[in-house]
């Protein structure tokens, strides 16, 4: 197992919800956002982790990362228990929440990165090295004086995901790095992320609703809903497992005239 | 400390891209606490002596407040906005770096402007000290400095239990503005001004007493509240060790509770 870089046994995350039933009264119930998932991830592979909102995901990249603490199991990143040894763990680590920013939203973006240098102890030719690498491949020249909220959502992306890069991480999380972006921006992100997979050997661990993202870069997909693993293993056996029977009940507002379906698969 | 030190520098950075808006908001800082000296003034205008303290005994206890507060306020003031990162979820984002969180969260949106109030506490601090006559020995000279950064570390507590507190609920940025910024406009005024339930109050429940209040008394050589011993006027240091030990002790409980329940 010394090659496995992510490892997950039975964890499980259990959040105590509480309702509000009346003046005061409120009612708890337990809602398991991750109810047993165990996976590994060896070094160097791209897993694409996909499941519909409010399955797990994010909540698992939550206790990869140490933000969390599971409720149970274990879990280890490049052997680090990630909720115990949060700070030692991320050195390691990359992570890019494509819903908000890592990034000083009032400053350059350069000042970010001279940030990262420094807290991340990045040695100088290192970090010289990483930055120019990704500002060439993720075209961020032009973007460094600017600062990051007058970046638009794609470039304030690739400017993300070079943050999370600086420092040469092990592993990198991504949690959504394609969300809202346009067609010629998500093919950008994705070039980039398959040659870093390729180039550099990092292992990375995507979530995505985009299926493309996927199908372009990860040759195994995990599925998660309700909190359990529902899949694990390569993209063209998702599709045998997705072949089952399905029924697709349309409520029109107003009386037409009968359609014909033709059925082309996917 | 090194990663607070490298946030700091580099908000500074970024304020100082907007002079003249810095100079502005300084100012501004400086002069509404500016204000509440004005008001002391105003009192003094009709009366000789506030609770049998002249101007000059005042302007000490208010410089010495202020001072105290105004370092706390810049070093930690930042963290009342702990709450908003809590509610829309960017607090995740410091909790991936490798540094204390408390740190960052200090350091967030360093606002140097908060100089102005530090700057005219320690104005009218030295204009006190000017203008008293006071019967200095080696023992009160010390006493001064030991207490402005004692008071700093008691208002600094009060800083980090607030926004300790904040984990749990979220928009009560307000009462901890209540202790903090209600406290040291208390403690502008000598103690014979108040009630004896409030003075024993900031005395043994919420140590606000030993900011300014017990070192000073011992300065000027005026009796303590409560009949107090005369040796609590160099308590200050070890209460405010206490207070930071009992803070650092809630952020600790904040932040789990924070990564066992999420957001």
């Amino acid at each position: 197992m010394g090659t496995d870089l992510i490892e997950l046994d039975g964890v499980e995350k259990v959040f105590d919800v509480r309702r509000k039933t009346g003046f005061l009264r409120r009612e708890r119930h337990e809602v398991r956002a991750v109810d047993g998932i165990s996976f590994t991830v060896p070094r160097g592979e791209m897993v694409g982790y996909i499941g519909p909102n409010g399955a797990g995901k994010s909540t698992t990249i939550k206790m990869l990362t140490g933000i969390l603490t599971p409720s149970g199991g274990r879990l280890r990143v490049a052997g680090i228990d990630p909720s115990r040894e949060r700070t030692r763990l991320a050195r390691r680590i990359g992570v890019v929440f494509g819903q908000r920013t890592t990034l000083w939203w009032d400053l350059p973006l350069i000042d970010s990165y001279r940030l990262m240098h420094r807290m991340y102890r990045i040695p100088d030719a290192r970090y010289r090295e990483n930055l120019d690498r990704c500002v060439e491949l993720l075209e961020l020249g032009a973007l460094l004086d600017v600062p990051v909220r007058q970046l638009s959502l794609g470039q304030r992306m690739r400017g993300d995901i070079a943050a999370a890069l600086l420092h040469d991480p092990e592993v990198l999380y991504l949690d959504e790095p394609t969300i809202g972006l346009d067609v010629i921006s998500k093919a950008k992100v994705r070039e980039f992320l398959r040659d870093l997979n390729t180039q550099s050997g990092t292992t990375v661990l995507l979530t995505t609703h985009d299926l493309t993202d996927i199908e372009q870069l990860c040759k195994r997909v995990m599925v998660i809903d309700h909190g359990r693993l529902m899949y694990d293993g390569p993209l063209a056996g998702l599709h045998e497992v997705g072949e089952s029977e399905r029924t697709l009940i349309v409520d029109l507002e107003r009386e037409l005239p009968p359609i014909e379906v033709e059925s082309r698969g996917w | 400390m090194r990663a607070y030190r490298l946030i700091c520098a580099m908000w500074v950075r970024s304020l100082m891209a907007y002079r003249l808006s810095f100079a502005l908001t300084a100012f501004g800082n400086f002069a509404v606490s500016a204000f509440d000296f004005a008001a002391i003034l105003l009192m003094f205008s009709q009366v000789d002596r506030l609770g049998g303290y002249s101007l000059a005994e005042i302007a000490f206890l208010y410089g010495a407040s202020c001072t105290a507060f105004g370092l706390a306020d810049l070093s930690l003031g930042s963290m009342g906005r702990l709450g908003k990162r809590v509610r829309d979820g960017t607090l995740d984002t410091l909790l991936v770096r490798p540094a204390p969180v408390i740190a960052q969260v200090a350091a967030d949106r360093f606002g140097l402007h908060r100089i102005g109030r530090l700057t005219q506490g320690a104005l009218v601090l030295t204009y006190a000290l000017v203008i008293l006559d006071i019967d200095w020995t080696v023992v009160k000279v010390l006493t001064l400095p030991v207490m402005l950064l004692s008071g700093a570390g008691i208002f600094g507590a009060l800083f980090v239990a607030g926004a300790a507190f904040q984990f749990v609920a979220r928009d009560a940025a307000e009462v901890q503005n209540a202790f903090t910024y209600g406290g040291t406009t208390l403690l502008q005024y000598p103690p014979t001004v108040f009630a004896k339930e409030l003075v024993r109050g900031v005395t043994f429940v919420l140590p606000l007493a030993f900011v300014n209040w017990l070192p000073a008394l011992y300065i000027l050589g005026r009796p303590y509240p409560l009949d107090l011993p005369v040796w609590t006027a160099f308590t200050p240091p070890l209460v405010a060790a206490g207070c930071l030990a009992l803070a650092g002790l809630a952020w600790r409980t904040g932040l789990r509770s924070y990564r066992s329940t999420g957001s």
